[in-house]
């Protein structure tokens, strides 16, 4: 029996342009990249130097503070470039890939007769672990700790991001195997939640404890799920795993084989025919935005959904967990007036001549214009509208701002992970970086206390 | 236009003088300021149009303020007309003419004195020229009697915006309602200007003394001293009475806060609170006195005994509740803390205003007063979330770092 839980905080941001539900096969790429960016707070050590050749699924490099923690080439080919930045920090790793493909073919334990330890070596030894993550701090899950429950959000409420009942279809086996796994690694549950009436592929999965949400964006944010299934306390650590995710890891328990396809959607008011494809981690975006086709000449390219991904450009490669790429006009022009006259084409929560709580159902097509200059917080009462968790929003962020470690603690920020954040950002009046806030604060108080 | 701007911007760029230009080139043109970090769009809304939305607001109140000064002063001198005609005797352009000679100066000093030591201080600090000011200056003349000498105004503006404001590190950072500071200086600093029966209409100081010498008490003013007035209910509601200039129609003030409400700029939680914390302090007043244990030769009877919810109508509570509680930096800014907020202030200025005897009025002491405690009061509203976290942390199951035995056995043998 599933739970029903109804969010009534927030706001969904209709936009223009979302992802036509057909799929096509991408172009295959020539070079993958993996951009360590993706793996926040993890020092890589190299097992692999540059010029030398991996399989698909061979490790490229151990995180340093965890030797076990293997992070997995996506592709089989040359390793040609080991891109850095500044005091030789690595930034990102480039694969120049095969024309046939081969993989490592791990030795996958009897799934019904493993204990959680047997899973874990698994899984850290073939590449998979870097997909679970953890709360507190929003980071890759650290194997050492016990999670009380395993969170996994498959109801999509962000703007124009990938749906997630759409790219699970037909994946049962594989997130029944995934979930068969996962569930040893915790004395808990396994939190599901789904849309209030979709047909999801969970509905049919056992062993998982099956939610259905409705309401606005954050509803299908996982920390929103969690603060109102279970919340985290102090001490306490759960884990999450985005749907997709699980597919592959289910696919790495039924065949040994890390197969890094996914389906991405790629949406947004410059896309042409904004659509599903089929690729691979870490493949050239042009792969597939080209086939779509683009109408500007100057546009953001966002690795994500427009209130969490991160910018990129027609160089760029698929992040290492995404599976939305979005296409938004860039907004560098000035507006006469615009801090005055009537606003019917962009979204807004307040009333203030700004008129898109008139149209609830109306897509807009936003830039990425600021709207109005940075300012120290003023106005109050905002964020809370569009903020469902049981949390004071404007407090944290200030508590995280003046480095306040108890304040900050108390709280509740071992609850959220920056984007959490997303939506209080959008509607900041003061155009504050909430989600910068929030992630400082995460590192400060992960190596004050963690 | 806007491309030869763009390049300005471009030249003073870095320059002492970039705050200045910026906020002149703003106010025509949104900037041209993309998202660097998190969130890639953002909502349509800026401080410039939040503040711009109470100003608007606020501009009924200013020009029925004109009107009012004029009327106010040639009802002093002629009587009041005996059949009121709102066309005839209210909206005309004598009454208006006195009212911009003698407001529109109040509104160019305050908004002149403020905004040079905004910018001033922008330019030095190194910061954009931040709104704040845009409605505390709006909001100043509007609460000051009418012949407020331009220099007290000058000077207490001054005081207010640095010492209420800017020395906290500007818009956003201030304890204490800037407008409010400067009203409160005013008051203390020139209290032969700020009360009694000459200073609400426009010419009866300098009239004062002379054979034709003109008076208008504010109604608490009369009842403070026991004596009667000679406004009907409607006069008060619509504001044809004396009092600081934006202070006297609560119609006008009621469709502003429908307005704000509305638009959500204003919180309605003070709004509402607030009119009922007053009606409750009313209420108790004229239980008080319902219940004959106040002696009608009482100096607080007449106040006391005055109808509990047209408190509203006089003196500038409505205003006060409506355009000056609801400021956001210096209010509650937890919604369970606007309601506390809100309702202590109604509740207080109404009780200041019965018992203060030098002044029958409390509204901007009460507030000042919330300012203070407002973050208190979140204090403790953020404390009860705290401590719902606190009890939940009892129930929590934590389950040892798998290293966590390794660790403690080579502390032992250490």
């Amino acid at each position: 029996m599933s739970k029903d839980i109804r969010i009534r905080k927030g706001l969904n941001i209709n936009l223009v342009g979302a992802a036509e539900q057909t799929t096509s096969k991408a172009v295959t790429s020539n070079v993958y990249a993996l951009n360590l960016d993706d793996f926040h707070g993890i020092t890589p050590k190299m097992l692999v130097k540059q010029g030398e050749e991996v399989k698909a699924g061979e490790p490229l490099f151990y995180n340093k503070n965890k030797e076990e923690m293997h992070f997995v080439s996506p592709v089989s080919g040359e390793l040609v470039e080991i891109v850095r930045g500044a005091r030789r920090r690595i930034l990102s790793l480039k694969i120049l890939a095969d024309k046939t493909q081969n993989y490592v073919i791990n030795k996958v334990p009897e799934l019904d007769a493993a204990d959680g330890q047997v899973i874990k070596d698994f899984l850290l030894q073939c590449g998979g672990w870097p997909f679970i993550k953890q709360r507190p701090y929003d980071v890759i899950a650290d194997p050492d700790m016990t999670p009380k429950a395993i969170f996994v959000s498959a109801y999509t409420t962000a703007p124009l991001a990938a749906d997630a009942d759409y790219i699970l279809k037909d994946k049962e086996k594989e997130l029944q195997t995934a979930v068969t796994a996962l569930s040893k690694l915790t004395p808990g549950k396994i939190h599901v939640s789904i849309g209030k009436s979709s047909r999801s592929a969970f509905a049919n999965v056992n062993g998982i404890e099956l939610h259905r949400i409705s309401g606005p964006h954050p509803a299908g944010l996982v920390g929103t799920q969690i603060n109102k299934i279970d919340p985290v306390n102090k001490g306490e650590v759960v884990w999450t795993i985005s749907p997709q995710d699980m597919v592959l890891l289910g696919e790495l328990f039924l065949t040994g084989k890390f197969n890094a396809e996914r389906t991405v959607a790629l949406a947004g008011s410059v896309v042409k025919a904004p659509k599903y494809y089929t690729t691979k981690i870490g493949a050239e975006i042009s792969t597939f935005l080209y086939a779509s086709g683009v109408t500007e000449e100057r546009y953001r390219l966002i690795n994500g959904d427009v209130l969490t991904g991160a910018k990129t450009n027609t160089e760029g490669y698929l992040g290492f967990y995404n599976n939305t790429v979005t296409a938004i006009p860039e907004g560098d022009d000035y507006e006469l007036f615009g801090w005055t006259k009537p606003v019917f084409n962009k979204i807004s929560t307040t009333r203030a001549l700004t008129f898109s709580w008139m149209m609830p159902n109306k897509k807009y097509d936003l830039d990425t214009n600021t709207n109005g200059e940075h300012r120290a917080f003023v106005v109050t009462g905002q964020y809370e509208e569009v903020f469902p968790m049981d949390i004071y929003p404007l407090q944290l962020l200030k508590a995280c701002m003046v480095k306040d470690l108890d304040e900050m603690e108390q709280l509740g920020l071992y609850e959220v992970a920056p984007e959490d954040f997303s939506l209080t950002e959008f509607v900041c009046i003061s155009k504050q970086p909430h989600q910068q806030i929030i992630r400082e604060g995460l590192d400060l108080l992960q190596k004050e206390l963690g | 236009m806007k491309d030869k701007l763009h390049q300005l911007k471009l030249k003073y760029q870095g320059k002492k003088m970039a705050p200045a230009f910026g906020a002149f080139h703003t106010f025509l043109y949104t900037p041209n300021e993309t998202t660097h970090s998190g969130a890639h769009v953002r909502g349509a809304d800026d401080l410039k149009r939040t503040m711009n939305t109470v100003i608007m607001a606020l501009v009924p109140c200013l020009l029925f303020g004109m009107f009012n000064a004029g009327y106010q002063h040639y009802s002093a001198i002629n009587g009041f007309p005996e059949s009121f005609s709102l066309m005839d005797d209210f909206l005309t352009w004598k009454n208006f003419l006195v009212g911009i000679t003698t407001i529109l100066p109040l509104v160019i000093v305050s908004y002149g004195i403020g905004l040079g030591i905004e910018f001033l201080f922008a330019v030095i600090k190194g910061h954009e020229v931040e709104e704040g000011y845009l409605v505390t200056g709006m909001l100043v003349p509007l609460i000051v009697p009418v012949d407020t000498p331009l220099w007290m105004l000058a000077i207490a503006v001054a005081f207010g915006v640095v010492i209420g404001k800017e020395v906290f590190g500007g818009t956003g950072m201030n304890i204490l309602n800037p407008a409010l500071t400067i009203r409160a200086f005013l008051f203390f600093a020139y209290p032969t200007w700020m009360s009694g029966d000459k200073v609400w209409v426009h010419g009866a100081v300098e009239r004062a003394g002379t054979p034709d010498a003109i008076s208008g008490e504010t109604i608490l003013g009369s009842l403070a001293q026991g004596s009667d007035y000679s406004y009907s209910l409607s006069d008060m509601f619509y504001g044809f009475i004396p009092g600081s200039v934006g202070e006297t129609s609560t119609f006008l003030i009621l469709l502003g806060a429908l307005f704000l409400m509305f638009s959500k700029i204003a919180s309605w939680r003070i709004i509402i609170s607030g009119v009922i914390g007053s009606l409750a302090m009313g209420l108790i007043f004229n239980g008080i006195v319902d219940a004959g244990w106040l002696p009608e030769y009482s100096k607080f009877y007449t106040l006391m005994s005055f109808p509990y919810w047209q408190h509203l109508l006089v003196g500038g509570l409505a205003f006060g509740i409506v355009f000056m509680a609801t400021d956001p930096v210096t209010g509650s800014q937890t919604n369970r803390g606007k309601w506390i907020y809100g309702f202590l202030i109604g509740f207080l200025s109404v009780m200041i205003r019965v018992f203060n005897p030098g002044y029958p009025e409390g509204v901007f002491l009460a507030i000042l007063l919330m300012n203070v405690f407002a973050p208190t009061i979140d204090h403790y509203v953020v404390r009860g979330n705290i401590k719902k976290r606190l009890r939940r942390l009892k129930t929590a199951t934590i389950y040892p770092k798998a290293s966590d035995e390794v660790d403690s056995l080579k502390t032992e043998t250490a």
